[in-house]
């Protein structure tokens, strides 16, 4: 089930042909020999080492790994957030940096969820929901017709009027998920979005953005702790080491979709998540 | 908490009415406490004011301190009715108004652009912040006798020490707030590939506001410092110059009257400035209560 993968031959590895439902085989996200090495104050600290990743249209990746081990570095220099210190990054053949600076156009259809919520304070719910398309001229009105439905759809229906101090946690985050969406983005970037929910409602949100994944036909790229998490939503599950980080292995998915709930009580699930698990702890 | 329940009356009916009512009962008690501690200042406030009052006439008439000290309460409001009625006072409230509301204006709109500016250009504010230190270690007040030889002993040169007091609060304020811009928020805004001007109507110049207003709060207060202290040294005319003409004219009530009626001032200017906060950002912590 497991490519194992000798972290120097890059690119060629990602290439496993018929394992990926939602993918149509051409790269949407393609991340070439990046190495990021922070200057900390204690030093550097070499997050990154050698990453290659190929991510098809459609694709739904999960990013597991040890804490600390560079998943949030790598998802933020996906997301443009962060040079790497080498190596490419391209999105729909477009390379997201240039001469050091950010091609904006490149991340017109991507969308963020941080670790954090990160909502603004002075917004409400609904202005928060709905700041993206703010920012892209949609009117007053229809804005908030779209913040309205998309509250219903994270769980947060009658809470368009409060402002974030007033959510709890795991609601601040639904609110940041819902403004991820505002737009329809095709490429969705996650940091643990899920990681301040209850059992139920993360299972819940992992159906919700399954569905979302399938309708949408967008790709994700959702970094979590959780490995059935991981294996129950990915088309490949990439694990990473840590110092530095890098790709220890991919593990392709091949549970047909759409899974339901007991899709996690089938055999074949177990036996991957066992896999992942071993592997995880053999470092 | 209640805040909670406010956010909730205003959502529309199609809000879920178990949570609002599940929120309500256990809360309560500590809602009761929410009520009472909102309304502690206005009770406390008179009782103190009472006792300070009984003080003061005790003082007079059975200690029998001396009327040239202090001035028995109704001499003094009595003193006060007639500065009111007689209508003089009124200019000089006027004058000192006008210098107190000009400085800070001035101070004000100087400050948030100095500030803005020294916290982003880092390099700037390496450059300058000796002199800035100097500047405000410095007993501003002691030049008042230099701006009334630049400024004549009209109402300019107490707008520039009320202007000069009020600057560095609210300079230091911004400064600080442009430098606390959350870096998430930040991540967020260029995420969405925001414009700088859209970062700067969103993000910036929101979660700045809280500081500028923590720096017109004791930028208020030092802008009437610096008119009256103005006043005092190099005036004419104005509530300052009052005090100094009843010293002169050794009318105690009538000191004392003017010291109510600066009380007065300073204290309505502040609490303009703190409605136009609770206004302006109502989503603050400073604003919306610790307890929720
Ligand atoms: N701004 C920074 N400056 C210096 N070092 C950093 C910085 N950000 C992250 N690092 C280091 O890079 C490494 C990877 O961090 P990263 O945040 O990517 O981990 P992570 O896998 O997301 O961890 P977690 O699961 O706990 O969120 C860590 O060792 C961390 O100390
Ligand atoms: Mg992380």
């Amino acid at each position: 089930m497991t490519t194992e993968t000798p972290q120097q031959s890059p690119a060629t590895r990602t290439e496993v042909p018929g394992i990926q439902p939602g993918a149509s085989g051409e790269a949407q996200l393609e991340v070439v020999g990046v190495d990021k090495t922070y200057q900390a104050r204690r030093g550097e600290v070499h997050a990154l080492s050698n990453v290659n990743l190929s991510i098809g249209r459609g694709e739904f990746i999960s990013l597991v790994g040890r804490s600390g081990c560079g998943k949030t570095t790598l998802l933020r220099i996906l997301a443009g957030l962060l040079p790497p210190t080498s190596g490419t990054v391209t999105a729909d053949g477009q390379s997201i940096w240039r001469g050091g600076k950010r091609n904006d156009e490149a991340f017109e259809h991507f969308g963020l969820v941080f670790q954090d919520a990160n909502l603004f304070p002075w917004y409400t719910v609904a202005d928060n929901v709905s700041l993206p398309l703010k920012l892209r001229g949609m009117g007053k009105r229809a804005r908030r017709a779209r913040a309205t439905e998309l509250c219903e759809l994270v769980g947060l229906p009658g809470f368009e009027n409060a402002y974030p101090r007033e959510l709890s946690g795991g609601m601040r985050q639904r609110a940041a998920i819902a403004r991820a969406l505002s737009y329809d983005p095709t490429i969705l970037l996650m940091d643990e979005p899920f990681g301040a929910l209850d059992a139920l409602t993360r299972d819940k949100m992992n159906l919700e953005l399954q569905s979302i994944h399938a309708q949408a036909g967008a790709t994700v790229v959702f970094v979590t702790h959780s490995i059935s998490e991981a294996v129950f939503l990915a088309d490949r599950v990439v694990l990473l080491t840590p110092r530095p980080g890098r790709i220890r292995s991919i593990t392709p998915v091949p549970l047909a979709r759409p899974r339901s709930l007991e899709t996690e009580t089938s055999v074949e699930f177990q036996t991957i998540v066992r896999e992942l698990r071993h592997e995880l702890d053999e470092e | 908490m209640s805040d909670v329940t406010k956010a909730r009356a205003k959502a529309p009916d199609t809000a879920p009415a178990k949570p609002a009512a599940a929120a309500k009962d256990p809360d309560a008690p500590v809602q009761d406490r929410d009520t009472l501690l909102k309304w502690l200042p206005f009770i406390s406030s008179p009782i103190l004011l009472l006792i300070l009052i009984g003080g003061w006439q005790f003082a007079v008439s059975v200690i029998g301190v001396s009327e040239f000290i202090l001035p028995a309460p109704l001499d003094v409001w009595r003193s006060l009715v007639d500065l009111l009625v007689g209508g003089d006072v009124w200019r000089d409230i006027g004058i000192t108004l006008y210098e107190v509301l000009v400085g800070f204006a001035f101070a004000l709109v100087i400050g948030t652009a100095v500030g803005a500016v020294l916290g982003r250009v880092i390099w700037l504010e390496r450059a300058v912040q000796p002199a800035l230190v100097a500047l405000q270690v410095v007993p501003k007040v002691a030049f008042i006798p230099i701006f009334v030889i630049w400024f004549g002993f009209g109402t300019t040169s107490k707008i520039i020490m009320a202007g000069i007091l009020a600057f560095f609060p609210i300079m230091l304020n911004v400064m600080l707030g442009v430098r606390s811009v959350d870096r998430g928020h930040r991540d967020v805004m260029r995420g969405l590939g925001a414009s700088k001007w859209a970062t700067f109507k969103s993000l910036e110049l929101p979660s700045t506001l809280p500081y500028i207003f923590a720096g017109a709060e004791v930028g208020i207060v030092f802008a009437v410092i610096g008119a009256i202290v103005g006043e005092y040294l190099g005036g004419s005319e104005g509530l300052g110059h009052l005090v100094v003409r009843s010293l002169n004219a050794l009318d105690a009530p009538q000191l004392f009257a003017v010291i109510v009626l600066l009380a007065l001032m300073g204290s309505l200017l502040y609490a303009a400035v703190t409605l136009t906060k609770r206004l302006m950002i109502p989503w603050h912590d400073s604003v919306a209560g610790q307890s929720s």
